[in-house]
């Protein structure tokens, strides 16, 4: 993105055919993930016990995104090298040849700064520095550390995943009780599950990237059986999660209808074959992973409704 | 050393430009509000009165 051509009158470039547009530099913020990220930390604000002015409350979710989507590119910067071989990647700005790494760099580390003051501002410094510390967990702890190191990435990294909710409940009310923190371990367990059935079906991407996905390192008759070990814990604390203060009826009917499905799909993937799976091109874990995108958004969603039931006497237990 | 109206880069990368523009135009928009809505508020009026006491 260098501009100095343009006080040239005599520039005879040519336009470039691959030049970033704004959509590019959007892109490199992970607009997927973010949309994770504002739904989880909107249910945190919202099911937060202090009512917080609707403008703050905006600003409090977008400024979480954006600090999202810094780590976002922040991540797309130091893996360019393997998004370049990963089908799955290679598509993004970086490895297109769309924008250069250190504009990734710059894009990501100005808006980190930016997220983390304006949520500070706008809500209060405990919640700011949560965001900062989300931002360096991601980043630093995930990308640059365990991510190519051990096989259990997925499993501490997605913590950083997991956070959004608890930013949400901090910004609403300056505390951390055990509620947001639910929130949290319900996105932490189902994380590998989730990534290790995405590995299952992708598996030459994280093999010829050379990072060390379970499927990797251990087998993937071992990866297997690690998704259906999540997902039993993951079930215990879910349907658990009914009883507490941000659960309810509605909670708990989504959450045994779910986490039933869930299981019943963790146990199929752990009892085929290799050649099961190639034989129907992964149809079980392909649907295992669509299973685990709607298992999140709907339990997220039951305790967003039981939170907006409460001020009518319906939602929760009493 | 003037930089022509007409050159071909303002057109390639108008959305560009029209993006970032927006984009501050919309962290103006925010600047003010959050300004707005804190001032407005009950802490900040309570401080308000505490001085005119």
């Amino acid at each position: 993105m260098t501009d100095a051509s343009i006080n040239a009158s005599t520039v005879t470039a040519q336009p470039r055919v691959d030049e970033a547009s704004f959509g590019d530099y959007f892109a490199l913020l992970k607009p997927r993930v973010m949309s994770l990220v504002v739904f989880t930390a909107l249910v945190g604000l919202l099911a937060a016990p202090v009512p917080v002015h609707p403008f703050v409350g905006f600003c409090a979710i977008l400024f979480i995104a954006i600090g999202g989507g810094a780590s976002g590119a922040l991540n797309m910067w130091w893996d360019a090298d393997i998004d370049k071989v990963m089908k799955r990647t290679k598509g993004r700005p970086i490895p297109s040849g769309k924008v250069e790494e250190g504009e990734a760099l710059a894009l990501g580390l100005a808006l980190s700064g930016l997220s983390v003051i304006m949520l500070g501002l706008a809500t209060n410094w405990i919640a700011g520095a949560f965001l900062a510390f989300t931002i360096f967990f991601y980043v630093v702890v995930y990308t640059m550390w365990l991510k190519r190191s051990t096989p259990q990435n997925i499993v501490i990294g997605g913590a950083a995943g997991a956070f959004p909710p608890v930013i949400g409940w901090v910004a609403a009310t300056g505390s951390m009780p055990l509620e947001p923190w639910l929130m949290f371990a319900l996105t932490f367990m189902w994380t590998p599950p989730h990534f290790w059935a995405l590995a299952l079906f992708m598996r030459s991407d994280y093999d010829d990237a050379g990072v060390p996905m379970l499927t990797v390192t251990h087998g993937r008759r071992a990866t297997r059986t690690h998704i259906l070990i999540y997902t039993v814990l993951l079930s215990v604390l879910a349907v658990g999660t009914a009883f507490s203060n941000i659960g309810g009826p509605v909670y708990l009917t989504v959450a045994l209808i779910l986490n039933a499905l869930f299981l019943s799909g963790a146990w199929k993937i752990s009892r085929r074959t290799e050649a099961d799976s190639e034989a129907d091109n992964f149809k079980v874990e392909r649907s295992f992973f669509k299973l685990s995108l709607l298992y999140l958004f709907l339990h997220f969603g039951a305790i967003l409704v039981e939170a907006l039931l409460k001020p009518y006497g319906l939602g929760g237990w009493s | 050393m003037s930089l022509r109206k007409s050159h071909e880069l303002h057109q390639r990368r108008f959305g560009r430009n029209l993006g970032v523009g927006l984009t501050l135009a919309a962290f103006i928009f925010i600047i003010f509000g959050l300004t707005v809505v804190k001032v407005s508020g009950t802490d900040f009026g309570m401080a308000q009165q505490e001085v005119q006491n």
